[in-house]
């Protein structure tokens, strides 16, 4: 199974969630925040505080600790408030 | 027709399903993951199958859920009182992705076991990523086998730092020191007089003090991580020794390269739908009786929404609310003597368990002006105090309104109960969330399936269940 990260492709298992697919790459922080365009990544790491937030196939606000990866899936950092595409 | 709902499938509402089962009852067990277990049981996610759901020796821990229906990635989001019951709003599929399913179950008995998450304590830096909750450090590490960092401080209080700490050596982190704010968790390990003692967990937990013993793990008391510094991600960490009060003593600072910090300072409860179902709760846990019934006709509650005890508590409770709603909705149920007895025992070890390891005020001075308070709407400490002093706060909806603070996409869950601190208001009411679950609006507007409704005609006790 692969996904693309930033246009990157990666070889996943199945039952990675995004953030472990991350993290496995040594990827620490995947989206910014709306005031201070401060660095986010993974926080509570099971779905509460909704940090982790990537874009998966166009769809923003996705919970990178909770998403299951699927073949093919298009993963992307997010920055500030994004809307779908 | 006899229906009892359970959410969540950790040790509590597993029980529930198992107990309820073995009745004669339906059971539909809703849980945001894919396979059972919750955090405690957490399994390998790239394991295949899973280790709760495949037919074992019966009356073992794992035995197979007879007649449970689990509903899996499933989030519900919202709960509504019905005639004669409540009906269950769920979203089925992908976390947070647009394909998921809708579904409504109702039922006139529902168990909720919704557990609790890893309470975090501000400091300056704790922003940064690198900085995660245990509870995080060690769903990566059991779910997905994957270390959050290389050099990894964990810090905060109680026994449950010890298996992350070991989590994370598994995982392959290199785990620089222990920090406990309190003093040292290894006394009563060892005391077979201690309030403590007799906890059947304590035997894993003296085996994860051993672990870290034996790779050389400093495990420190009174000490915490009080500052987080880099610039994109943590680079190093001050640690400094704590005064009773949890003030750091000036001249404790000490710096220590790390890339990551996993910190937990006990518990909060997951406690929205019971809010949503208008359970009465007490210093922000549910209100329970004997048979696990809350002030809510046909609600019941159990593990750590009702109070933080562990796997053991959680799975007795599970086991009386089981039985609870069985009869609650006409089966024939003995009282469960032997869970209740075991419901007791947990309680007494709770209440030991919450007093040796409080949360002191003197993290407020851990604080900077510029400290984020609120993560999701990016509220610094003088932002908060600005807004509390100017305006009149007398509990958690005013501080949001007039500070921002819980207004963002985790609705205050990570904040909520340290602003309120801060501020000297009742925090209770950041957890009433009419929306449980942040759905999209396209899923809001979608139409439902109700399946089989239940008939308003038939029912349950509206005494509840007395034993």
């Amino acid at each position: 199974m692969r996904v693309r990260f930033e246009g990157e492709e990666i070889e996943v298992e199945a039952g990675q969630t995004v953030a472990g697919v991350l993290l496995s790459k040594g990827i620490r922080s995947w989206r910014t925040t709306r005031g201070a365009d401060r660095p986010r990544g993974l926080f509570c790491g099971i779905g509460v505080c909704f940090d982790c937030l990537v874009r998966v196939n166009g769809v923003p606000d996705v919970r990178a600790c909770q998403r299951v990866v699927a073949d093919g899936d298009d993963i992307r950092t997010q920055t500030g408030v994004e809307l779908p595409s | 027709m006899r229906r009892v709902v359970v959410i969540g499938a950790g040790p509590a509402g597993m029980a529930a399903a198992r107990e309820a089962a073995a009745h004669g009852v339906e059971v539909v067990l809703i849980d945001a993951a894919a396979k059972l277990g919750g955090q405690y049981h957490r399994q390998d996610a790239l394991e295949p199958g899973d280790r709760f759901g495949s037919p074992v020796a019966p009356g073992s821990a794992e035995a197979a859920l007879p007649e449970v229906e689990h509903v899996a990635d499933a989030t519900v989001w919202a709960i509504e009182p019905i005639d004669g019951g409540h009906r269950v709003h769920l979203r089925i599929g992908p976390a947070d992705g647009p394909s998921r399913q809708g579904r409504a179950v109702e039922a006139r008995a529902i168990v909720l076991a919704t557990g609790a998450y890893d309470r975090a304590l501000p400091f300056p830096g704790w922003d940064l990523p690198g900085v995660v909750t245990v509870g995080a450090a060690q769903a990566l590490a059991k779910g997905q086998g994957v270390a959050v960092g290389d050099r990894v401080v964990v810090g905060g209080t109680g026994p449950f730092l010890l298996p992350a700490a070991v989590s994370l050596i598994r995982a392959g982190a290199r785990v620089v020191e222990v920090a406990e704010a309190n003093a040292a968790v290894t006394g009563w390990l060892t005391s077979p007089r201690g309030a403590l003692a007799g906890w059947s967990k304590s035997g894993e937990l003296a085996r994860y003090a051993a672990a870290l013993v034996r790779r050389r793990v400093p495990y420190r008391s009174r000490t915490a991580v009080v500052e987080a510094h880099g610039s994109e991600v943590v680079e190093s960490v001050t640690l400094a020794r704590l005064d009773a009060r949890w003030t750091p003593i000036p001249g404790s600072e000490r710096r220590v390269q790390a890339d990551a910090v996993a910190v937990g300072f006990g518990f909060t409860p997951q406690s929205e739908l019971a809010l949503a179902t208008r359970c009465r709760v007490s210093d922000g846990f549910v209100v329970v009786d004997a048979a696990q019934g809350t002030t809510a006709p046909g609600v019941f509650a159990a593990g750590e929404l009702t109070g933080i005890g562990g796997a053991d508590l959680a799975a007795a409770e599970g086991a009386v609310a089981g039985a609870a709603a069985a009869k609650y909705v006409g089966a024939a149920v003995e009282p469960p003597l032997r869970a209740m007895a075991r419901v007791r025992s947990g309680r007494r070890f709770a209440a030991a368990l919450a007093a040796a390891y409080p949360v002191r005020a003197g993290w407020h001075d851990w604080l900077r002006d510029d400290t984020i308070v609120c993560r999701c709407e990016e509220i610094t400490k003088a932002a908060l105090f600005r807004a509390v002093d100017d305006r009149d706060v007398g509990a958690a909806r005013s501080l949001k309104l007039v500070s921002g603070v819980g207004l963002g996409l985790c609705q205050g869950r990570v904040c909520g109960q340290n602003a309120a601190e801060l501020a000297g208001v009742d925090g209770t009411g950041f957890a009433k969330r009419p929306i449980a679950s942040p759905v999209r609006l396209a899923e809001l507007a979608e139409e439902e399936p109700i399946e089989s409704p239940i008939d308003a005609e038939e029912s349950g006790s509206p005494l509840g269940v007395e034993y």
